[in-house]
């Protein structure tokens, strides 16, 4: 689960994570309130959005306009605010069709003498959190990482006890802090690592963060994401949903417990295990098709699970065709082929359906579609199904 | 011979008296596993399908000489069954369940550091050694005793390929399911060794997909480490980044973890890749007449 930057930030200073003085503001009027309110003098207008590069980023409404601006009048934060809200913020991870704003993120200014990458992820390969920074904050790491590998800083975490504090000198002395900064790097950076560990953070990125004229550090952005599994333990998260910023018919598969992700093609795809859903796409585009969705509906899908599952993938307007691949080991390819019916009736197809079937009872299943009398195409095996399916686009 | 599971192989269940866990359990049974028991805390003394129950794997392991678990407890309990079941001396633990929090993960593996038990999974189907055992979800019917090696991140992949393979008329030594979490307890190197040293096993077949760089480390392995035939398929090159595809794991983040840049590290070994999910098994009977014809 994704959330805010100012959200992340809400939880930083609880805590104890030091952040600049902001306030959430819903209207251009909140806007101009919350700069005077914040010393008058100099403010950050930030656009939420549940993506990065929102700085560097445009509205499609508003092209001369940024997603993040430095301002210096109650006026300005108010006009820069109004071009803002309501509007689509399209950013390099946005996706082409951007991110609409409802709110609006106003930041107090600080002395900024260096800013700093910060990021903590579960590194895979060394089986626990690690600790990277950098001393090029403000840009993308992937790009530091690819041109200066040798400005990348890495610092695992003593497992669920986090990080010590030699690894935070280890660090601060690497990246060149002094005296004040040092301590403060002390501080900062075993809270931050106990934050990703007590909230069960799959990833947590700060970047910039910054050093102060006069020595501090700060987190002067918040980019957090929970582990989906462990929200049972933290219900206290869950007011910090934003569903506006989900795609509405991923949200709608996983309260059925299916898993969806929207894609860009024209062929819908129904298939039961992750990586054969994957496989699925794949083998559709070598064949010269585009895969519409990713869709898994797990390994006991029942009928209601399938007629919802096909309810999804027809819901999407560039679906023209549909290809069913089930390998039934457990669930029964019987099994799959009523609830297949029972949905094809109650959904009512207008595209052309292609099924594929192998496994347990694959023999009954075939016969039972054969004689629904409905039309629908059936495929002996892999290269088939994708071949005929692309095949009815064409025709 | 196999790995990990053979005729000394005695299973347990935790989590027997849940549905999925009892389900499963009969299955297995059918199929000729040597399934002794389960374990539900506070059920211990009771019976389920003429299954013996225990309250604790210690309990299990006394009384029925077990040495295998596998593991269907819900979720938020499952890292605290895997460490029960290394604390009483299981040596293999195969962790069933989808959907253990990350940082349980974390905790899990440094207790197993240093300790003999080996863990697979969790959010695996298991492992099967055709003819012998199967501990797992898998249709056990598909399956062919022969000389194949498969490790897999994914389930109905696995079957698949399975399929294909039995009907090419090559049976498998063991399958494994390593499983399509980010930290799971055994990796491709692991198991390629394993598969390596085996005198069963002629040829290896991986199933690699986005996220991590797994596959790119088994690589680098296979290059100086495996002699034998290996065949490799990885799912999602169509997958777009950022985006999570079923499997916890399965994301590609930062630009890294694409299939192409698996495939081409798999390939750079002189590993036969397979194009498309329909040729997994035809990719193994390349690789083997590629290495005859060496």
């Amino acid at each position: 689960m994704k959330i805010h930057e100012y959200q992340g930030k809400q939880l930083f200073a609880k805590a104890g994570i030091p952040v600049p003085p902001g306030i959430v503001a819903k209207t251009p009027e909140e806007a101009a309130a919350a700069f005077t309110q914040l010393g008058g003098k100099i403010a950050v207008v930030k656009s939420q959005i549940h993506a990065g590069g929102r700085g560097k980023g445009t509205f499609k409404e508003q092209p001369q306009q940024r997603g993040v601006v430095l301002v210096r009048s109650a006026e300005e934060a108010k006009e820069n605010a109004a071009r803002m809200l309501g509007n689509t913020l399209v950013t390099i991870q946005s996706g082409p069709e951007g991110k609409k704003v409802s709110t609006i993120y106003v930041e107090g200014g600080l002395n900024i003498a260096r800013e700093l990458y910060l990021g903590i992820v579960v590194d895979r390969e060394a089986g626990g959190p690690v600790l990277i920074m950098s001393t090029e904050g403000g840009v993308e790491i992937e790009e530091v990482a690819e041109h200066h590998p040798e400005k990348i800083l890495k610092e695992k975490l003593d497992g669920l006890n986090g990080l010590h504090a030699f690894q935070a000198r280890n660090l601060a002395f690497k990246l060149g802090f002094e005296g004040p900064t040092i301590r403060a790097a002390e501080k900062f950076l075993p809270q931050i690592c106990k934050f990703f560990i007590d909230n069960d953070c799959s990833m947590a990125e700060i970047n910039p963060l910054v050093v102060t004229k006069e020595g501090e550090l700060f987190a002067l952005d918040a980019k957090v994401t929970f582990d989906d599994n462990a929200l049972f333990r933290h219900p206290n998260l869950k007011e910090y949903r934003d569903l506006s910023e989900e795609e509405p018919m991923e949200v709608r598969a996983s309260e059925t417990g299916l898993s969806y992700v929207k894609l860009e093609g024209n062929i819908g795809c129904l298939v039961n295990g992750a990586g054969l859903a994957m496989s699925t796409m794949d083998l559709i585009k070598l064949h010269g098709g585009q895969p519409a969705n990713f869709l898994d509906v797990g390994g006991g899908a029942n009928v209601d699970q399938v007629t919802e599952a096909f309810k999804i993938i027809l819901a999407d307007s560039n679906v023209k065709a549909v290809l069913v691949n089930i390998f039934g080991g457990i669930m029964q390819c019987d099994t799959i082929v009523t609830a297949l019916l029972s949905a094809y009736e109650k959904v009512g197809f207008n595209v052309p359906l292609v099924v594929r079937l192998e496994g347990t009872n694959v023999d009954i299943a075939r016969k039972m579609l054969a004689e629904s009398g409905r039309d629908i195409i059936t495929a002996t095996d892999l290269t088939d199904a994708a071949k005929k399916v692309v095949a009815t686009l064409g025709a | 011979m196999s790995i990990l599971v053979d005729r000394e192989t005695k299973v347990i269940c935790q989590g027997i008296t849940g549905k999925a866990g009892l389900f499963h359990s009969q299955k297995c049974r059918e199929y000729g596993t040597p399934l002794v028991g389960g374990v539900t805390p506070g059920k211990g003394g009771t019976e389920i399908d003429k299954f013996p129950v225990f309250n604790t794997v210690a309990d299990a392991v006394q009384k029925t000489g077990a040495n295998t678990t596998m593991i269907f407890v819900p979720p938020p309990f499952c890292a605290d069954a895997i460490m029960e079941a290394c604390d009483a001396g299981i040596k293999l633990i195969i962790a069933i369940t989808e959907g253990v929090p990350v940082l349980d993960m974390v905790k899990v593996m440094t207790y197993l550091k240093g300790k003999s038990s080996r863990l697979i999974g969790p959010n695996c189907p298991g492992v099967i050694t055709p003819g012998v055992a199967k501990i797992g979800i898998m249709p056990g019917y598909i399956h062919k005793a022969g000389p194949v090696g498969l490790m897999s991140r994914s389930g109905t992949l696995t079957y698949e390929a399975v399929w294909q393979l039995s009907s090419l008329g090559l049976g498998q030594s063991t399958c494994v399911g390593l499983g399509g979490d980010p930290i799971v307890g055994t990796s491709f190197i692991e198991l390629l060794q394993m598969f390596q040293d085996d005198p069963a096993t002629e040829a290896i077949l991986m199933m690699g997909e986005i996220g991590g760089s797994a596959e790119i480390d088994a690589a680098t392995f296979i290059k100086t480490h495996v002699t034998k035939p290996v065949a490799a398929f990885i799912a999602g090159r169509t997958a777009p980044p950022g985006k999570r595809m079923g499997h916890a794991g399965a994301i590609i983040s930062g630009g890294k973890g694409t299939a192409q840049e698996k495939i081409d590290a798999l390939e750079a070994a002189g590993v036969v890749v397979a194009q498309s999910p329909a040729d997994m098994g035809t990719a193994v009977q390349r690789a083997i007449a590629k290495k005859a014809g060496k």
